[in-house]
């Protein structure tokens, strides 16, 4: 990984700290993102993904939450260290967000065209020529039909795709470096969540913008992304090319994900479930937090977190057990 | 314009109108004493007289034009303690909602105090120690508003600020003043509004009770509970001294009342489907 990464996460840890004790919520989660990438974080609910994607905005919610230790580097410079002023610089201008649902993410009382001149505007302060035809631009670029009259429209007046497009067109309107995409098209019905995912695409492939994509959908990852990593009880539990982790997926929980997933070409039988429940943050096991659901769980997955192996060209699986068939 | 609320509309435009026109429509001088003619009942009255269509007070002055002026303390008392008292309430219940943590949990209990506080007894308090008079009574008032404000305020701030266009603000580097600002405050005016017109009743009511207690305009301005104050002691003979600026109160904040609750079933679009 060299001068091409975007943003580096090391190590992170983010603490909710709440009357009933300490919830580690994101305990060492590291990832990279390289220029142009798309990398999957996949998981299930309430996994520590959005609690992630917020560390990384220092937006978490206050003052329950802290991230207690780590280092997100964008472009080689420590987001954690910056003063509250300089973050509010960096976000929409260098990282932007996608946030799930489109009914609630534009403001109901301004029209389209003035919440997206309100981002605009600060790139081009006091020329509103330019800015307007940027704004115009932007919606194109979204392919958002007729953009001259959508301008002059409230949220209420569009569909929740077409929203979701402008959510779309506000986020990348600054040419962001990264942009965060939480789980865009949940809330699309999946007609346009297809059609939404190929825009994302496009509009990644255009610009060398990096993409950190959080879903629970494993097709969406194999869909959309380059890279992929699992993430389960606030850590990473595997992490490599969409290919490989699909077809050769080292973790117990990784295999059991996608075992999970109906596939289109086989005899549709009973699908597989992964028995019992994620633990609870607030009393994780003391060895490897898959441990007390996994098959191939022994006494030492139960008292020792694994180490990370490398099981292929940059594919990791934190497991005891991947680690005894590499060595 | 399908269903206007008409009365309330009539009721209050009638009250402006008093209020802005009261030089020039009113027959007589609202503070001139006629002692000759002290006591005359309104016209369809026994003993009633042209001249004086609603009759005359203890001092011989003419009820019809102090009712008009009245009105128009009435409505200078409304606007200025709402634009204090509400001002006040809307920008502490903004802050204090949006920022959250202690200093809402400070604020908050600031507004429980003023809530259990007596108004009256606050008010009375202040005239006592600044003396009558228009500041008086609109500080008074604004003290016992803003609170109230504040809290509806508040709770509607709590809500619009758990909207994502909120989180996605703050993701595209909004400062926490210019959220409060573009994003919350258009969205807390539908609520705002609806307590104003709720809240003319209140401030009238509240006026015309401290002028009736002696802790409000000072005589011999015309306000309506001065009127009514002055006319308690002859209820029994001359009881259009009271009656009619008491009519007039109960009408007008009726008027208002009604007019509020209009706005805010036209303003919530959730409780006009229902």
């Amino acid at each position: 990984m060299t001068g091409d990464t975007v943003l580096d996460v090391r190590d992170l840890h983010t603490h909710f700290f709440l009357r009933r004790g300490v919830v580690k919520v994101v305990d060492g989660v590291s990832f990279s993102l390289r220029r142009g990438e798309v990398l999957g974080l996949v998981g299930e609910s309430g996994c520590g993904k959005s609690v992630t994607a917020l560390s990384l905005l220092r937006l978490l919610p206050q003052p329950a939450a802290r991230t207690v230790q780590g280092k997100v580097l964008l472009d080689g410079e420590d987001l954690l260290t910056k003063s509250d002023r300089e973050m509010r610089q960096i976000r929409g201008s260098k990282i932007a967000m996608i946030l799930q649902d489109p009914q609630t993410s534009l403001n109901p009382v301004f029209t389209i065209g003035d919440q997206l001149r309100e981002s605009i505007a600060k790139l081009h302060p006091g020329q509103d020529d330019t800015v307007m035809r940027r704004v115009i631009e932007a919606l194109r670029k979204v392919k958002l039909a007729a953009p001259e009259q959508r301008i002059d429209q409230y949220p209420h007046q569009m569909s929740g795709g077409m929203k979701q497009r402008v959510v779309g067109a506000i986020a990348i309107s600054r040419e962001p470096r990264v942009l965060i995409a939480d789980e865009p098209t949940t809330a699309l019905d999946v007609t346009i969540q297809l059609q939404y995912l190929k825009l994302l695409q496009e509009l990644q492939q255009n610009s060398d913008m990096a993409i950190l994509f959080i879903t629970h959908d494993f097709g969406i990852v194999a869909k959309m992304c380059d890279r992929v990593s699992v993430m389960y009880a606030g850590r990473i539990v595997e992490s490599g090319p969409v290919r490989q982790v699909f077809d050769n997926p080292r973790h117990p929980y990784t295999q059991a994900l996608i075992a999970s997933v109906p596939k289109m070409r086989r005899q549709a039988g009973r699908l597989p479930t992964i028995e019992g429940q994620p633990p609870a943050f607030s009393d994780l096991p003391r060895g490897c937090r898959f441990a007390p659901r996994c098959p191939l769980a022994d006494d030492r997955c139960r008292t020792t977190y694994p180490r990370s192996y490398a099981v292929g060209s940059e594919h990791t699986a934190d497991c005891w057990k991947v680690g005894a068939a590499v060595l | 314009m399908k269903n206007l609320p008409w009365t309330s509309l009539f009721i209050i435009i009638t009250m402006l109108f008093m209020a802005v026109f009261a030089p020039v429509i009113s027959p007589h001088s609202p503070i001139d004493q006629t002692l000759a003619d002290k006591l005359i009942p309104p016209v369809w009255e026994e003993g009633g007289n042209a001249k004086y269509l609603l009759g005359t007070d203890v001092f011989g002055r003419d009820v019809l034009s102090r009712l008009f002026y009245g009105a128009r303390v009435s409505m200078i008392v409304s606007a200025l303690t709402l634009l204090v008292g509400g001002g006040v309430g809307l920008v502490i219940g903004i802050v204090s909602g949006y920022v959250g943590g202690r200093l809402d949990n400070l604020l908050m209990r600031i507004v429980d105090a003023a809530l259990a506080f007596p108004a009256i007894l606050f008010a009375l308090l202040l005239a006592v120690t600044m003396g009558q008079g228009l500041r008086t009574i609109v500080i008074a008032i604004s003290l016992l508003l803003w609170a109230r404000f504040a809290r509806v305020v508040r709770g509607e701030v709590l809500a619009v600020k758990q909207r994502d266009f909120v989180s996605l603000a703050r993701v595209h580097g909004c400062s926490p003043v210019r959220i409060m600002v573009t994003h919350i405050l258009p969205n807390v005016m539908n609520t705002f509004m609806v307590l104003l017109t709720l809240y003319v009743g209140v401030v009238i009511v509240a006026e015309a009770s401290l002028s009736f207690l002696g802790a409000g305009i000072p005589p011999p301005t015309p306000s309506w509970g001065l009127m009514v104050a002055e006319g308690r002691g002859k209820v029994a003979s001359a009881w259009w001294i009271s009656l009619i600026p008491g009519i007039a109160i109960t009408l007008v904040v009726l008027a208002f009342n009604l007019f509020g609750d209009w706005l805010r079933d036209r303003l919530d679009p959730k409780l006009r489907q229902l």
